[in-house]
């Protein structure tokens, strides 16, 4: 796998200070200091190793089932006229993208010589695939989540206790995605020497946004060789992902980042309306400022306190992005669209029974823009289904009528 | 000289700093309670401008800048309320907050009001050292304001060397590796304190986060130049029904 290579000469990765254009950095305070700069010294020489690739692929493949597949989807290429492609993150172990991260992640916690493992989870996805590795590895675990997403994503709950980890509920704030990395980010700093805390998208501190994005970028490059075999052709002409925080979409985007030919779109949840005031569609909604110790596009109040967003959505239920995306935005290497929960709604209900697939909500964003993208016959798309839509069932239920 | 130094010079031992949210528990006590503050026999005052996703803050003070945001209070309020302060209190005052607020206020715009008010000294714990050397000192200096860096029990020799360095004012020592307002035992802690004083530093050291009553507070000066204490401090005035004799009980109880 490719997930150490050299991205020093692109305008799009992130810059040996940490930064993506303005956008990076690590507003830490001091307590998380030693922490972070271990990380950040030690994490591209760590996934360079050939015994860590070595692993981290043999894991991939034979634990998460990798690689995903790349689904041509007829009968939805049919309707949309336009060669439709899935790329079946929602076929991995635990159901989504976010499993890729784990694995890395926790190779990497144990070559830091670290016992415990932190983290947060919004759809429970991250959670789920944190717990899940922590008990392959032994490790002890403890995930946040907002009180709000307990109710919302049950069955990811039960799966986390199952699997052996304790979930703490965070009733802070919006009592979601960003109040339980908030509470994740106080227990690191409660327990800096043996914890690591495995952040679940290409958000925190530099060297998070780059190291998730590599460990995610799996994605593009099975695409590229999958494209390759099926059309003749690597790139794709279009690749669609939603963002929360933008870990599949990081991953999706990943090796096309400088193949300027492929449009890259980035769909986020506008909620009820990206005007209503319930909504998380942060391009449209946010300006510059920092969440998580990282500055990027955040949606806030005129005097900078975070504001609460909105989405059905749990896992785009989140008022930042990560700054690799804010970067995509203001450069405009990528297309900003959003999608509305009624929309996702619609969409999830057709590829259900267009193809006999359940998509997760968030990646239902990401299907809902095909009706809105000026698409040609001949044009190739590929949508990152980053996961299944099990957890949201009792949402699809309600709203089924 | 900046009210900072001047206190140092005057009174290098015992200090007690006693930190409080502005607008909390009312948008309008703030000035009641740094007045409190004052004639209670405190060294200097740290307002906290409430954040709503203050990260380095246990829950005690997360509720109280909850509540201030709730009150209204905000950065350009804060300005409005500390207009004229300057008649009535003479205690070195620190503004403590998180940077979002302040970049969105703008760097110069915020230390430019925090000059005109007469405020002392900053406290960014997430601002980086590299940012602030290489974007904003020299306003911090046009405004002969103090920005007061962090130190934990985790930070490295070279590293306390070098925040010791960029830091004016004094050294704000993490008591423990934990967010504000945890019981750690401050006996753990001692070692950390004595190797700090070796290290003669070129700023004074105050200790801060867990101090919360006269021995704690005594545990930390036997080290140190003096101590910060917050959530003890706003755990005490939170349902305050009479703030004056709070403060005044609460203060007494540490130094009496
Ligand atoms: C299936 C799925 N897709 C997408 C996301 C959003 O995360 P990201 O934007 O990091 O890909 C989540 C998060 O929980 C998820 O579970």
């Amino acid at each position: 796998m490719d997930i150490a290579v050299n991205t020093s000469h692109s305008k799009y990765h992130v810059n040996d200070k940490g930064y993506y254009g303005r956008f990076g950095g690590a507003y830490i305070p001091e307590m998380l200091y030693p922490n972070v700069e271990e990380l950040k010294e030690q994490y591209l020489q760590i996934i360079s190793e050939p015994a860590f690739q070595a692993e981290f692929d043999q894991l991939l493949t034979d634990y998460v089932g990798r690689p995903s597949p790349l689904f041509f989807a007829k009968r939805l290429s049919e309707k949309y006229k336009a060669k439709i492609y899935l790329k079946r993150e929602d076929l991995n172990h635990t159901g989504a993208h976010k499993v890729n991260n784990t694995i890395g992640q926790i190779l990497l916690a144990q070559r830091l010589g670290k016992k415990k493992i932190i983290a947060e989870t919004g759809a429970g996805q991250h959670g789920v695939a944190t717990a899940t590795v922590c008990a392959l590895m032994g490790l002890e675990c403890v995930v946040y989540m907002g009180s709000i997403d307990i109710e919302r994503q049950a069955p990811n709950v039960a799966r986390m206790k199952m699997l052996g980890a304790t979930v703490v509920p965070a009733t802070s704030g919006s009592k979601t995605l960003k109040d339980a990395t908030n509470e994740a980010i106080r227990h690191w700093i409660n327990h800096p020497v043996d914890t690591h805390y495995i952040i679940g998208s290409v958000v925190g501190p530099h060297p998070y946004p780059d190291m998730v994005a590599r460990f995610q970028s799996v994605v593009s490059e099975e695409m590229r060789k999958q494209l390759l075999e099926k059309t003749g052709n690597a790139n794709p002409d279009y690749v669609i992902a939603c963002v929360g925080g933008g870990s599949n979409a990081a991953g999706a985007f990943f090796h096309y980042l400088d193949e300027e030919a492929v449009k890259l779109v980035a769909v986020e949840a506008a909620g009820k309306g990206v005007n209503s005031g319930f909504s998380a569609a942060t391009s449209q909604l946010g300006k510059m400022g920092i969440i998580h110790a990282s500055k990027t596009l955040l949606m806030q109040t005129e005097d900078g306190q975070i504001v609460e967003p909105h989405s059905i959505s749990a896992g785009l239920d989140y008022p930042g992005v990560g700054p690799l995306h804010a970067h995509l935005y203001e450069t405009g290497r990528a297309q900003f669209l959003n999608a509305t929960d009624d929309e996702a709604l619609a969409a999830a209900y057709e590829l259900s029974l267009l193809e006999g697939i359940i998509p997760a909500l968030e990646s239902a964003h990401a299907l809902a823009k095909l009706k809105d993208l000026p698409l040609k016959p001949e044009d190739v798309v590929v949508v990152c289904l980053s996961g299944r839509g099990d957890k949201d069932l009792e949402t699809y239920i309600k709203h089924l009528k | 000289m900046n009210r900072i130094d001047q206190l140092f010079s005057n009174k290098p031992k015992e200090i007690l700093n006693i930190y409080c949210t502005a607008g909390f528990p009312a948008l309008n006590d703030t000035l009641t309670i740094m007045e409190t503050l004052q004639q209670s026999g405190v060294d200097m005052i740290e307002l906290g401008m409430p954040f709503s996703d203050p990260l380095a803050d246990g829950p005690v003070i997360q509720e109280s800048s909850t509540r201030a945001i709730a009150n209204g209070m905000r950065v350009s309020v804060l300005f409005e309320q500390l207009k004229g302060f300057r008649d009535r209190i003479s205690l070195p005052v620190i503004l403590m907050g998180y940077m979002n607020p302040v970049l969105q206020f703008g760097v110069e715009n915020f230390c430019q009001k925090c000059a005109e008010t007469g405020v002392d000294g900053i406290i960014l714990p997430d601002l980086p050292m590299d940012e602030f050397e290489t974007e904003y000192r020299p306003i911090f200096e046009k405004y002969d304001l103090h920005l007061i860096f962090l130190v934990t029990p985790e930070t490295s020799e070279a590293r306390i060397r070098k925040i010791d360095a960029v830091s004016t004012g004094f050294v704000y020592a993490v008591s423990s590796s934990s967010t504000t307002g945890k019981d750690k035992d401050m006996g753990d802690q001692q070692a950390y304190f004595a190797r700090l004083k070796e290290m003669k530093l070129k700023n004074p050291v105050l200790i801060g986060f867990g101090i919360k009553d006269k021995q704690t507070f005594a545990a930390a000066c036997a080290n140190s130049n003096g101590a910060i204490i917050g959530s003890a401090f706003v755990k005490a005035i939170e349902n305050s029904t009479n703030l004056q004799s709070s403060i005044q009980s609460f203060v007494q109880g540490i130094k009496g």
